[in-house]
């Protein structure tokens, strides 16, 4: 099973680097789509999948409480890739698009972490992302999107999800109307929207207990042909659902130094009021480090972030929400739930995301 | 041994020990002869299972290997299955991970073996086998279509390494594949290459089939119930099955060819056995008054038969442990030179390691020192029958072969063992063959000191006086010289029976090439049988052709009928079916199916027999995926396809598999024409030339006699052990009679005999005794071999051949061993006569 993770996980783990060029044959003949600033997102046709470009990622994370009060945080990302390989080979099984899928179980009792991945080329209606709406699955793992709401359905070896979200807040077009930027130059983009502030409702099933829960998620979608430059090592991310209905994204492109080659961010009140941060009114600062037992890393699991005028401190729903892919992908990242404080409060609850602290994600 | 004795009955005894043993020195020719035919059955049995166990070992090993976690595998017909099979199996509920693959056996170019190439999706595969593929530097190149993983083994053999070129013959096109990587799992020892399976359906021509689907179901999914809801959703001739089941299927055709050489290994122990026998009874008779002395002097009667049982067992254990390593040296020599399969073909692409077996090793020694033990304890036991006052009287010799003289014994094991040879196989193997020709083995032993006295009594009474004593001292005592003939009798049985059965079949071989090669210019797109062939458009360039008369276009694919078994052919070509054996070696009936019945379907002998088929039947073929239905029309012979083969009308095959390609042409050519020169313009005018083989019939001929040749390499090294043992044997038994005369000589020289005289009646003695032998020893060779074609080849590889005998060789053959046998009775009276006293003659030789 270790070794199974092993081949599969390889993969993964370049999938799961979000903003990388997954999977790209570099001598592929195949050309990209780039992304435009001009252009006008639509809905519901970007929901859906867009395979000319070269990845694309919906990814949804949030906090569940159980009946009893037990909080949890979960993650459910669908990968699509066009590699660019063999798309003129008449095959059924060319591999033209890819599917990866990886689900998180953050349990804040036992302050463990559970997850599983899966990896398929879409052949033969097996995996795909459709396009025109969300609708992408692989296997029985699957995302949708029926009516307004996003069903998560995920029957994992260690885990199992079953999760409605429902939308209560108008789409995030995030950077400029969904052009978001990751690099100063104009190369370096994805359209990205956000969908924060969805109500879940559902079941978790751990260990074999189906443990009925609900609480707020927040679900990106991303697509791009290029989007992590050379000379950035990792990145930090973050979205928070506010208490008072708020929502804000953060996120700061690393270079192999620690310095900041790129940070944007947004936020957006209860009332819908949008305000979109350059790299000047963005810092992360990490306040506490957590030094990792399997791998050695230290990872920022504590920060100060500001966007604006605004500072928020994060804290860790448990300190080990590291992924330890080296017995498998070979890469090790952190991604874990925090609570948002102001002042020693809770104002908040999210996802962080923190990476290229082990080692650069490999291209 | 002997100190063990010594120490058990105390040094009281040494003299007595002293005595019987003594002799022994004298005769370590005899004792060398006796040890090398033990140590010749051993060696041969034990490497022959060595090879075996290595071969098979390997494949299952293989098998498993690939089917890693896998629950089930679904597999069908060689050439492949609708690939819309595997979505419908993945999305069966129950299944955890279905995963594809498409499989062939193509020919690196310069290579004449093939390599095994399975093209699999990374994703899937890695969850039914995670150590399939090798990290690599670029993870892109699993989903490549011009990468290819190799397995160590395959690099090893084609010398290739990462990063390196690899050219392959991918039907009439060449194939180049970049060498992505070396897959080091530890399991993985055959030879393989990995490429992903969109790019092997594309390279290889198989856009839309797969070959094999691997399935691993989810954790407590009722298998039982899976299995039944899959059977129904697999069309025909598609079959799902444990991985343990596919390696059983695997390993079973070679069962029937191990099970032969096996026994025929166990025909040289016997023959070591009997010589043992021979020289035992006539070192008691020789040692007759130094036993009887030893009685005397207080040996009992029990230590006396254990002495004497106990030497036999000394003799096998040598011979077994010189055996034991003389196998192993012959498995090595056998996997490097003749290959794992002992020359039948049946495993390639491996690369078998030899492991020691203990287990074997155990039992095959065991048997060495058994047939030893068994040679010995007639003798001992005679031996310590004896009344030691009656046994120090000369001439006392004769009584130790009274007990072989009652003839209902032979009589009975003969009937038994014709009887025998009338049942039919027990679990596919001719276990009641073997049983049958032991019997008359047994048998005919028994009955011949009867049938020497038989035959010497007839003999009329020479003129000359030598060769009246020859015939009377011979008269006298048929006991002794029959049982000094046992061995050689065995031999000479076993030698003249494979000698038989191997012409025979190479001679039926050779009828049945004229009658399967008709045409005078074969041409052959594939030896696989996979690739794409010859288009309609090439075939009808081919027949236009000048010079060609004639053109006959074959086309074949390879269908499962039973997951136990391996593929059979099927075989589309052109036939008459008012006249099918005009085209087809025929060996039943010709029933052509009445109006309003199913086709007409031609099966091979081993189909037939395999699976049922008699002329006149109805029988369900399952063709692209339906069940078709023929009338067996006739049984042909076929050797070239082992695992079987069906045969229909062309026109019915391409109806049927709506496949009109062809893979094979056979070409008449016009008067005057050279098949150089058209072979030269068939190249011209096919693309991709160089990948198509054209062969002349007689160049086709000699290959297959030298593929038959080099399969029966492993019998004709059989045949020439038995003939040294018989020849050996003869050798040992005749010096020991005239060795055992010293006495004798001694009186006959008294009584005014020359020299030259006792020589002649030596020579006498020798020619006839050894007329006896090969005489009984070619009757019984004659009925084993009658029993070898009629009875266990049948049997064991279902094809029948007729008898050839081979006149010539079994005359030489017989020649020599007359002659040698003679030879040894005057250089054995010579010796005898060269003493100045007949006492101190050497029992040596």
């Amino acid at each position: 099973m270790r070794e199974e993770l092993k081949t599969l996980g390889r993969w993964i783990a370049m999938a799961l680097l979000a903003p990388l060029p997954l999977l790209a044959d570099p001598q592929s003949p195949v050309s990209f789509p780039a992304v435009q600033p001009e252009s006008v997102l639509a809905f519901p046709r970007d929901h859906g999948a867009h395979p000319q470009y070269r990845t694309e990622w919906w990814y949804a994370t949030g906090w569940l409480r159980d009946a009893q009060g037990n909080d949890f945080g979960f993650q459910v990302t669908f990968f699509r890739s066009r590699p660019g390989v063999q798309e003129d080979n008449p095959s059924a099984f060319a591999p033209r698009q890819l599917i990866f899928a990886h689900v998180a179980i953050s349990d804040a009792r036992k302050a463990r972490l559970h997850h599983d991945q899966r990896a398929a080329r879409a052949v033969f209606e097996l995996a795909g992302a459709r396009e025109g709406d969300t609708d992408v699955w692989l296997d029985d793992w699957s995302l949708r999107r029926e009516g307004d709401d996003y069903v998560a359905s995920i029957a994992g070896r260690e885990l199992q999800l079953s999760l409605r979200m429902r939308p209560t807040q108008p789409v995030l077009l995030q950077g400029e109307n969904g052009f978001s930027r990751k690099g100063p130059g104009g190369g370096q983009a994805s359209y990205y929207y956000s969908r924060p502030q969805l109500a879940v409702s559902g079941s978790i099933t751990l260990d074999g207990t189906v443990i009925d829960v609900s609480g707020a998620a927040w679900l990106d979608h991303e697509w791009a042909s290029e989007v992590l430059a050379e000379e950035a090592q990792g990145w930090d991310w973050i979205g928070l659902n506010l208490d008072d209905g708020g929502a804000l994204m953060a996120f700061r492109i690393r270079r192999p130094d620690g310095s900041v080659y790129w940070a944007s961010g947004a936020y957006r009140d209860a009332a819908g009021q949008l305000t979109v941060f350059g790299p000047a009114q963005i810092s992360f600062e990490a306040l506490r480090h957590w030094h990792s037992p399997r791998t050695g890393a230290a990872y920022p699991v504590a920060m100060r972030v500001r966007a604006g005028a605004r500072t928020i401190e994060l804290i860790p729903m448990f300190d080990d929400q590291e992924i330890d892919a080296r017995a498998s992908t070979g890469t090790v990242y952190w991604e874990g739930a925090v609570t948002a404080r102001l002042e020693g409060k809770i104002v908040g609850r999210g996802y962080l995301e923190l990476t290229g602290y082990f080692t650069r994600p490999p291209i | 041994m002997i100190a063990a004795f010594q120490r058990r009955f105390g040094p009281a005894l040494q003299t007595a020990f002293a005595i019987v043993i003594a002799p022994w020195q004298s005769q370590k020719g005899r004792l060398l002869v006796a040890l090398v035919a033990i140590a010749t059955g051993v060696a041969l049995g034990y490497a022959v299972q060595l090879v075996n166990r290595a071969a098979v070992g390997e494949l299952a090993q293989a098998i498993r290997f690939l089917a890693g976690e896998a629950d089930l595998v679904v597999r069908g017909p060689r050439g492949g299955m609708d690939e819309s099979l595997f979505p419908r199996l993945a999305r069966m509920p129950g299944v955890a991970v279905a995963s594809a693959m498409l499989e062939r056996e193509v020919r690196p170019s310069g290579q004449t073996e093939r390599l095994r190439v399975v093209a699999v999706d990374v994703f899937q595969a890695a969850r039914i086998q995670p150590l399939l593929f090798p990290e690599t530097a670029d993870t892109m190149d699993v989903l490549r279509e011009d990468t290819v993983f190799l397995s160590r083994a395959a690099a090893e053999w084609l010398g290739l390494r990462a990063g390196d070129s690899l050219a392959l013959e991918a039907g009439r096109r060449d194939l180049r594949l970049r060498v992505a990587g070396i897959a080091d799992a530890g399991d993985l020892r055959q030879r393989i290459a990995l490429i992903d399976i969109a790019a092997a359906q594309k390279h290889f021509d198989a856009i839309g089939l797969i070959t094999r689907v691997d399935i691993r179901l989810q954790p407590g999914a009722d298998a039982a119930r899976f299995l039944e809801a899959l059977q129904r959703e697999l069309p025909p001739g598609v079959y799902a099955e444990s991985p343990d089941a596919a390696v059983r299927g695997a390993a079973d055709p070679s069962r029937a060819y191990r099970v032969n050489l096996n026994v025929l290994a166990l025909f040289a122990l016997f023959t070591g056995g009997l010589l043992v026998f021979s020289t035992q009874a006539l070192s008691v008779t020789r040692r007759r008054s130094q036993l009887a002395l030893a009685r005397v002097l207080g040996l009992s009667r029990r230590g006396l038969v254990r002495l004497i049982v106990a030497e036999g067992a000394a003799i096998g254990a040598a011979g077994a442990l010189a055996g034991l390593a003389a196998g192993y040296l012959l498995a090595k020599a056998l996997l490097v030179f003749v290959g794992a399969d002992l020359g039948a073909g049946h495993f390639r692409g491996l690369e078998a390691a030899l492991a020691p077996e203990p287990l074997a090793m155990v039992a095959y020694f065991s048997l060495g020192v058994a047939a030893a033990v068994l040679g010995s304890l007639i003798p001992a036991l005679e031996a310590g029958r004896m009344q030691p006052a009656q046994a120090l009287k000369p001439g006392d010799e004769q009584r130790v072969f009274e007990r072989l003289r009652p003839a209902w014994p032979g009589l009975l094991l003969i009937a038994a063992g014709l009887a025998l040879s009338q049942l039919g196989p027990v679990a596919g193997l001719p276990l009641p063959g073997y049983a049958a020709i032991a019997m008359l083995l047994f048998g005919t032993l028994a009955l011949l000191p009867r049938f020497a006295a038989f035959a010497l009594d007839r003999l009329p009474v020479p003129a000359s006086s030598a060769l009246q004593l020859a015939l009377a001292q011979l008269r006298g005592a048929p006991g002794q010289a029959t049982v000094s003939l046992a061995a050689v009798v065995a031999a000479v049985s076993l030698m003249v029976s494979m000698a038989i059965m191997v012409t025979s079949f190479r001679a039926s071989l050779e009828t049945w090439l004229d009658r399967v090669l008709p045409a005078e210019l074969y041409l052959r797109t594939s030896a696989a049988g996979d690739t794409h062939g010859l288009s309609p458009d090439e075939q009808s360039r081919i027949a236009a052709l000048p010079g060609v008369r004639r053109v006959e276009f074959l086309r074949s694919q390879q269908l499962l009928l039973d997951p136990q078994r391996p593929h059979v052919s099927l075989i589309g070509r052109e036939l008459d079916p008012q006249q099918p054996h005009r085209d087809l070696p025929l060996v039943s009936e010709s029933i052509l199916p009445a109006h309003g019945k199913p086709p007409p379907i031609w099966a091979s002998e081993i189909a037939a027999a395999i699976y049922g088929f008699d002329p006149g039947a109805e029988i369900e073929v399952p063709i692209a995926g339906r069940d078709v239905r023929f009338t067996v029309a006739g049984i042909w012979r076929d050797y070239a396809r082992q695992n079987g083969a069906l045969l229909i009308d062309r026109s019915l095959y391409v109806a049927l598999t709506g496949d009109d390609n062809a893979s094979d042409a056979g070409l008449w050519l016009a008067p005057g024409t050279d098949p150089g020169t058209l072979a030269a313009a068939l190249r011209d005018a096919l693309p991709g030339a160089q990948r198509i083989e054209i062969a002349q019939t007689a160049e086709i001929r000699r290959l297959s006699l030298g593929m038959f040749d080099r399969t029966f390499a492993v019998t004709y090294a059989l045949e020439g052990v038995a003939l040294l043992i018989a020849l050996f044997g003869l050798s040992a038994s005749i010096g020991g009679l005239v060795l055992a005369r010293r006495r004798e000589f001694g009186v006959l020289r008294h009584l005014g005999m020359t020299r030259k005289q006792i020589g002649a009646m030596l020579v006498a003695e020798g020619a006839l005794l050894s007329g006896i032998g090969l005489a009984a020893g070619i009757a019984l060779g004659w009925i084993v071999s009658l029993i070898l074609i009629h009875v266990v080849n049948p049997q064991s590889f279902h094809w029948s051949m007729e008898l050839h005998v081979p006149w010539l060789a079994l005359g030489v053959f017989v020649a020599a061993v007359f002659a040698l046998s003679t030879l040894t009775a005057l250089v054995s009276g010579r010796q005898a006569m060269s003493a100045e006293a007949v006492r101190a003659v050497r029992e040596d030789w």
